[in-house]
């Protein structure tokens, strides 16, 4: 039993220090980018690098998510080159970047619309930015009111942190308080599947998670697509950024370009957002 | 020789985990801190409304408070009587071959990842309630109690079932002999005997269901509201934590109130331990 031990300690010592010196090494003379920051822009992120690093095989980029506040967080910090962002960046984060001496600049990769949805079954296809606020913030609350079927209105909202719900809540409900009883899901899918499966339900979700499973309402008599939302026409829609520290510059820059390249944004429309044109 | 090295091995593995203790707990007091000299901490606790990104904010935690204890209450009546109940099953009733086939198919349960119980939850459950109890939406509090009595049950079932089977036989033998039957013996006899590890498996079950977070962000509909009905969708302290922290501004009030709210349920789950560990020490004969 002891003899065991020593040897499983042993073992794990081995292990752990092999761990340790070996990494090191693997990554000592590539380029290395490293991108952190919204969920939203992560498939974009995600994609690109994919496609970058198989052109460019000395070149490794790390992305991950956790957020547009985190990854700001993290380009103040100085520990990644790319912070992801699906909404500009704040006066108080830029103010707090001046002090460490970044100067965070925004660059517009992609644009992504918020779609109005609701369940396929729903006769409702069309509804006013007023309608919309007047909804989420409770003053309506059947749908007879809307001219549709009576019946009560499941009002599907984002968690109040979540990028989408920011823009939602800026661009459609003037800043307005969400109805308290309003159910709060934790991922476009999850709205989408929610909208899908509960006849009475209004959500909103990325336009890149419509399918035919759900039923995108006309804002303002304006479909959401790409062309829409590019021209200006669709107003609920938002730009999604890359900020970098000053203009991108290295390896930043290559990778950025290559976003912004005609194959980049054939992924950005492949992975359902709206590309640049 | 050999035990020159293992025991100061075992020593530092031991107080790894005190080390880590001491770790959550100061950073959960630091974190939270700040909030208390911002907002009012009775405000806090007891206010009815949770906005944390407006603008003045609103961090009233009561809805959250209240819809982790629905939860909790709709886990321990779907959990109690089917862990329990399992449990007698399993170590009284059961046939040999049954129960060496029962046993570790509950203890599978516990090892499903809680995702694959919110999945189950969301797209199959959900669904089927919102038809069943024709409710305007699948997602709240009740299905949530479902899943989450599903979760809790393994441990239930799991621990009580040892502390029956650890009840002597002679009880059993006493009980027989005095002409009691099979149920009675079971009912005023073995479980008696054993209740104070049933409470605690009861207890250690409830814990688990009020620091799960996955499954309830997934299909308890996350409303910060007090609910109305067991079918109204509710917002629980975890689900809140999770699914907020990684867009909160770090240091900003928002961010320092969730902090404490994992300071709140901290000192909730301590309580249901300290709890658990008070009545099985108790009760112990």
């Amino acid at each position: 039993m002891k003899k065991i031990l020593v040897l499983l300690t042993l073992f794990v010592f081995i292990c752990s220090s092999m761990f340790a010196f070996t990494w090191p090494w693997a990554k000592k003379d590539t380029g290395t980018l490293t991108i952190t920051g919204s969920t939203t822009v992560l498939p974009i992120a995600q994609k690109s690098a994919e496609v970058f690093m198989d052109k460019h095989s000395d070149v490794n980029i790390s992305v991950r998510g956790g957020g547009s506040s985190v990854g700001i967080a993290a380009l103040l910090d100085g520990t990644v080159q790319i912070a992801d962002a699906s909404r500009s960046i704040k006066t108080k984060e830029f103010k707090a970047a001046r002090e460490k001496g970044i100067n965070p600049v925004g660059n517009v990769v992609a644009k992504d619309g918020i779609a109005v949805i609701v369940n396929p079954g729903n006769g409702i296809s069309e509804i006013t930015i007023p309608q919309i606020a007047a909804i989420f913030t409770g003053e309506i609350s059947n749908w007879k009111d809307l001219g549709g079927v009576p019946g009560p209105i499941v009002v599907i909202s984002r968690d109040n942190s979540s990028g989408t719900y920011e823009v939602f809540n800026e661009l459609a409900l003037g800043g307005g308080k969400v109805r308290e009883d309003a159910v709060v899901l934790a991922s476009n899918n999850a709205v989408a599947q929610t909208v899908s499966q509960t006849p009475g339900s209004i959500g909103y979700v990325g336009l890149g998670y419509l399918s035919d499973a759900v039923k995108a309402l006309k804002v303002g008599g304006v479909m959401p697509n790409n062309a829409t939302v590019n021209s200006g026409a669709y107003k609920l829609a938002r730009p999604l950024y890359m900020y970098t520290n000053g203009n991108p510059k290295g390896l930043a820059k290559q990778y950025l370009d290559f976003i912004w390249s005609a194959e980049g944004q054939g992924i950005v429309g492949d992975l359902g957002f709206v590309p640049l044109r | 020789m050999k035990e020159k090295f293992i025991r100061p091995i075992l020593l530092i593995s031991a107080l790894v985990s005190i080390f880590f203790l001491c770790g959550i707990t100061i950073t959960l007091f630091t974190e939270s801190l700040p909030l208390l000299k911002q907002y009012n901490f009775i405000k806090f606790l007891f206010g009815t409304h949770w906005y944390p990104t407006c603008y003045p904010p609103e961090l009233g935690i009561l809805p959250l408070i209240v819809g982790t204890l629905v939860v909790t209450l709709g886990t321990f009546l779907i959990a109690v009587p089917l862990g329990v109940g399992t449990a007698i099953y399993i170590s009284e009733v059961a046939p040999h071959k049954i129960k060496e086939f029962l046993k570790p198919t509950v203890e599978l349960l516990a090892s499903v990842p809680s995702v694959i119980y919110g999945l189950f939850g969301m797209v199959f459950l959900a669904p089927l309630v919102q038809k069943v109890f024709h409710v305007p939406i699948g997602l709240n509090a009740f299905t949530a109690s479902i899943i989450l009595g599903m979760m809790a049950l393994p441990t239930v079932a799991s621990i009580a079932e040892d502390a029956i089977s650890s009840v002597p036989r002679s009880l059993r033998e006493a009980s027989f002999a005095l002409g009691a039957t099979k149920w009675e013996t079971i009912t005023k006899s073995v479980v008696p005997a054993a209740s104070s590890g049933i409470i605690a498996s009861i207890i250690l079950g409830l814990g688990r269901a009020i620091g799960e977070t996955m499954t309830v962000l997934m299909v308890a509909g996350g409303a910060a509201q007090i609910p109305h009905s067991i079918f109204d969708p509710v917002r629980t302290m975890t689900a809140t934590i999770a699914a907020e922290m990684g867009e909160a501004p770090m240091g900003s009030l928002h961010y320092h109130a969730l902090f404490a709210i994992a300071l709140v349920l901290f000192f909730i789950t301590l309580g249901f331990n300290l709890l658990a560990d008070w009545i099985s020490h108790r009760r112990k004969v």
